[in-house]
């Protein structure tokens, strides 16, 4: 082979093989790019599953008896109740009047609400006032020292 | 066996003859003309009968003869028709007799007749009136119904018709100067929409506010009282308002002043403060303190409806737009909550307490609108990864383009 | 180094598989370079497009709910709890919308170029039925996410089917899995979308792919005479390079439209709710939809719904069969009554479509 011919294949192999390189460099990094989000798709969330239908409200021994809290379940109040006797009722805290925030008033041991003196027993029935059906109630498992409010 | 069978068809017909109490007013008033026969068809559904008494155990009489004679006798008890005049009375017989009633229901009140009295129907109908409402004027004569059953013109929702049917009618109310657009009014109030078109157990009727035996129109100082059966909240912040006493001095009635009272309306945000339609204008002119207050307050609520109305636009785009938006959805409602509460404020009638619910519920707005820009920062956030994505892409793109051209230079095309 | 591993590698596949005979084949392919050679791209393009689907509609599969009663929230879920779900999703969702387009335009160059011709009528033949396939995932795979929009259009899509005289009912009845679109319609689309069609695409798809392998590269009519004299470039690297750089393109494309415009979650379906004004179907299918609504309602003594419906049959059927109906092009001669019918359908399609999006109801 001619000098310059010689020369210029070889400008050309280093050519090549810089080229090479980065078409493989930019196939991993595009690679990367793809299998990177499908890895982290595959990988399960935080909440396993869609549909909320169980949440953490609480932990044991937050709540005294004879007490409330309002929790959160979706986007939606919940209220749970610890009675005297220890035991926990849990019901949805959306009134069934004009859906204002329910609250446990451990004083008449009922389910009060303010903004027109709607009042549940705690079975979530309607005892007086406006509310025409009775409160929805969830279901509650104590899971370790957590408390689970589930959709009955 | 052939002996058993004469023996028990005997006692089945002693049996069935024993258990029809011979009954012969129902039986021979049957058979009689139109209006004669009208009093007993209604007895199927009546309450009286249902539990076993019938038309001796009012009008007295003995049932068991058939000889008109003889059971319509007042000297066997037989007691009539009675007037109008003796009407309270004779249902009182019964009603108010507390040991009677135990027997049949002994959770039924016994105090009609008491309460009765006190009512301007008792007053009028003890001064003679024969016009005004007494016991079979609501509650029917022959075939009551309870107060419990739909059908009854005393279930609540059958009550408004019932009252009207007097106060309704000009010629009757004409000599007692009582108006007649009660029910009318009723009709398109958000209490009488309530009960009348979706049939909601909590509204009132016309016992609810006027008293049910006992009724008489509450006098002024008592209205606030009668609206607080149902929205306590607001007749305890009235009664310790600055409008309370000067309500009492003028002889205004609460509540009713600004809310009216057959034709009550659900209260829309424009009642408040110093444009057209507000209520606080009528009393108070431009300059005064009150005037003052009305545009606070207004301002203070429409600055919180703003805020929660930016808010819900920044949660609704970020939600589209696939973001999670579950707690911040929650906290929206509390807000919703915070606007009810700063619009029963209003009845303490002093800026600053409205302004306080106001601040709590801004505040949690702010707080939402803040967790719906982080969710619209995400958005922000995939953009740049996409940038980076794209930057790589491009290079690789490059990269093939040279390799394409150097590869069709090298094995030629 | 790197050649002796690849020889080893060949050596060993060789005498299992006889891959060097297949690997000779495969190097003498070449596509020839003319003025329309442009169109070639757009058969691979669909490929590629289609195995974007596969790959992300399998990720989606794993949790996707196909009940009337969690469709949503589990999309809702995906999009929002999963990590990179909204991009998984609405790559899926525009890459759809670009397979159907590319399909569409890689059907029309192909019978514009009438690369139909003798010898590759079956080739053109599993090419239609792909494109009916393709259509078929679009029906189906809309319904999937059960919002709305998509609740309604199968609603108004499956009831055309009862014009149909004598089966039309029972046509309809299996297709919704009952007289209405339930839950029963969606795990039907659902079993479709995910096994069936895939099943019958991948097989038909081979068939395609082996006939174009074994027969070459059409080329157009105008440029038969020069065929031995034209330009070639070898498939292998040369075309399948360009292939790929147009393929990155696309892929640009569709992850950018991902990302920018993504797809809504929209309102979940509530079959009791009267249908929101300005129900539309898939923008593929909005020529028929809008035929439809022009039709008279009776055509002679027939009703307008159903000869729109036999029209439409008719026109499958015939664009089946081009290739035995064009008896010129079969012969190797200029054809152009089929280029004008040709040209006729495109710009009937594409009128139509626009009127649907742009001319309100009155």
């Amino acid at each position: 082979m001619a000098p310059e011919a010689a020369l210029h294949s070889q400008r050309m192999s280093g050519r090549r093989r810089f080229l090479n390189w980065m078409l493989g460099g930019s196939a991993v990094g595009l690679m990367g790019s793809v299998l990177y989000p499908a890895l982290q798709f595959i990988l399960p969330p935080r909440l396993s599953e869609a549909g909320l239908s169980s949440v953490v409200a609480g932990k044991v021994d937050e709540l005294l008896p004879n007490t409330g809290k309002i929790f959160r379940f979706g986007s939606r109040p919940g209220l749970l109740i610890r009675l005297p006797s220890g035991e926990y009722r849990a019901f949805s805290a959306v009134c069934s009047h004009l859906q204002c925030t329910v609250q446990y008033r451990g004083d008449l041991s009922q389910v009060w609400c303010a903004c027109h003196n709607g009042r549940y027993n705690l079975n979530g029935e309607v005892l007086s006032g406006p509310p025409p059906a009775p409160l929805e109630a969830y279901s509650v498992t104590i899971r370790e020292d957590e408390i689970v409010v589930s959709k009955a | 066996m052939n002996r058993v069978w004469p023996i028990l068809i005997l006692l089945c017909w002693a049996g069935s003859a024993l258990a029809e109490k011979k009954d012969t007013c129902v039986d021979c008033h049957q058979t009689l003309n139109k209006s004669h026969a009208a009093t007993v068809k209604g007895m199927e559904q009546d309450v009286h009968a249902r539990h076993g008494l019938s038309c001796a155990d009012c009008h007295g009489g003995d049932p068991t003869d058939e000889d008109m004679m003889v059971s319509m006798d007042p000297g066997r008890g037989y007691l009539g028709v009675p007037t109008v005049e003796q009407i309270p009375e004779f249902c009182g017989r019964c009603h108010a007799d507390a040991a009677y009633i135990r027997r049949f229901k002994p959770r039924q009140r016994v105090d009609q007749l008491e309460l009765y009295w006190t009512s301007v129907h008792g007053q009028q109908h003890q001064k003679g009136d024969r016009k005004v409402a007494q016991c079979v004027s609501c509650h029917g004569v022959h075939g009551i119904l309870p107060g419990s059953d739909p059908r009854s013109p005393v279930y609540p929702t059958n009550v408004p018709k019932t009252c009207a049917r007097c106060h309704s009618d000009a010629g009757l109310m004409a000599s007692y100067h009582i108006p007649t657009d009660q029910f009318d009014k009723y009709r398109t109030s958000v209490h009488g929409r309530a009960l009348l078109e979706r049939g909601a157990r909590g509204a009132p009727a016309c016992h609810d506010c006027h008293g049910n035996h006992g009724a008489v129109p509450p006098g002024v100082n008592s209205v606030s009282n009668v609206c607080g059966q149902c929205h306590p909240a607001n007749r305890e912040l009235l009664a310790q308002s600055p409008h309370e006493k000067p309500f009492e001095e003028m002889g205004l009635a609460g509540c009713k002043t600004c809310h009216r009272h057959h034709d009550t309306q659900h209260p829309t945000d424009s009642m408040l403060g110093t444009a057209k339609g507000s209520v606080c204008i009528s009393c108070h002119k431009s300059g005064s303190r009150g005037y003052q207050a009305a545009a606070d307050m207004r301002g203070a609520i429409e600055g919180l409806k703003a805020k929660r109305d930016a808010a819900e636009r920044l949660i609704a785009r970020a939600e589209q737009a696939g973001m999670e938006v579950s707690q911040a959805r929650f906290d929206l409602n509390e807000v919703g909550h915070f606007l009810t509460r700063a619009r029963t404020s209003v009845h303490a009638f002093s800026p600053p307490k409205t302004e306080e619910v106001v601040k709590q519920g801004e505040a949690l707005a702010d707080v939402t609108t803040r967790k719906g820009e982080q969710a619209l920062v995400e958005i922000q956030a995939r953009r740049r990864g996409f940038a980076v994505f794209l930057v790589i892409l491009l290079s690789a793109g490059v990269a093939l383009f040279l390799k394409i051209k150097d590869v069709d230079r090298r094995e030629g095309v | 180094m790197e050649a002796k591993t690849r020889s080893k590698v060949l050596d060993w596949l060789d005498e299992r598989l006889q891959v060097q005979v297949a690997l000779s084949f495969l190097a003498k392919k070449v596509v020839p370079l003319h003025r329309h050679s442009i169109w070639y791209y757009f058969g691979g393009m669909a490929l590629f497009l289609f195995s974007v689907q596969m790959v992300t509609g399998i990720l989606l599969l794993m949790y996707y709910a196909p009940t009337a009663e969690a469709a949503f929230e589990s999309v809702q879920f995906i999009v929002t709890e999963v990590r990179f779900g909204w991009l998984i999703r609405s790559i899926h969702s525009w890459a759809a919308n670009l397979m159907v387009a590319t399909v569409f335009v890689h059907m029309m160059s192909v019978l514009l170029l009438k690369a139909y011709r003798k010898p590759r009528e079956l080739t053109w033949v599993t090419g239609v039925l792909l494109f009916f396939l393709t259509l078929g995932f679009g029906f189906s795979g809309s319904l999937l996410p059960w919002d709305t929009l998509a609740f309604f259009a199968t609603k108004v899509g499956t009831g055309l089917v009862n014009t149909v005289p004598v089966v039309g009912h029972h046509l309809l009845v299996i297709q919704r899995g009952g007289e209405d679109v339930t839950g029963a319609t969606l795990k039907r689309f659902f079993g479709l979308h995910v096994a069936v069609l895939p099943m019958l695409t991948v097989a038909v798809l081979l068939l395609h792919l082996l006939l174009i392998l074994f027969q070459g590269m059409s080329v157009p009519p105008s440029a038969q005479g020069q065929e031995d004299r034209m330009k070639k470039t070898p498939f292998f690297p040369n075309f399948l390079l360009r292939d790929l750089l147009a393929w990155l393109g696309a892929f640009g494309l569709v992850v950018g439209l991902a990302v920018f415009l993504p797809r809504e979650l929209g309102v979940k379906a509530d079959p009791f709710a009267p249908a929101p004004a300005g129900i539309k179907p898939e923008w593929y299918f909005m020529f028929m939809f809008q035929t439809l609504k022009l039709a008279p309602s009776h055509i002679l003594f027939l009703e307008g719904e159903m000869v729109v419906f036999l029209f439409f049959g008719l026109c499958g059927l015939g664009l089946i069969l081009v290739p035995f109906l064009d008896a010129r092009s079969r012969r190797g001669e200029r054809s152009p009554l089929f280029t004008a019918l040709s040209i006729l359908m495109i710009l009937y399609i594409v009128t139509m479509t626009l009127v649907g999006y742009l001319v309100k109801p009155a």
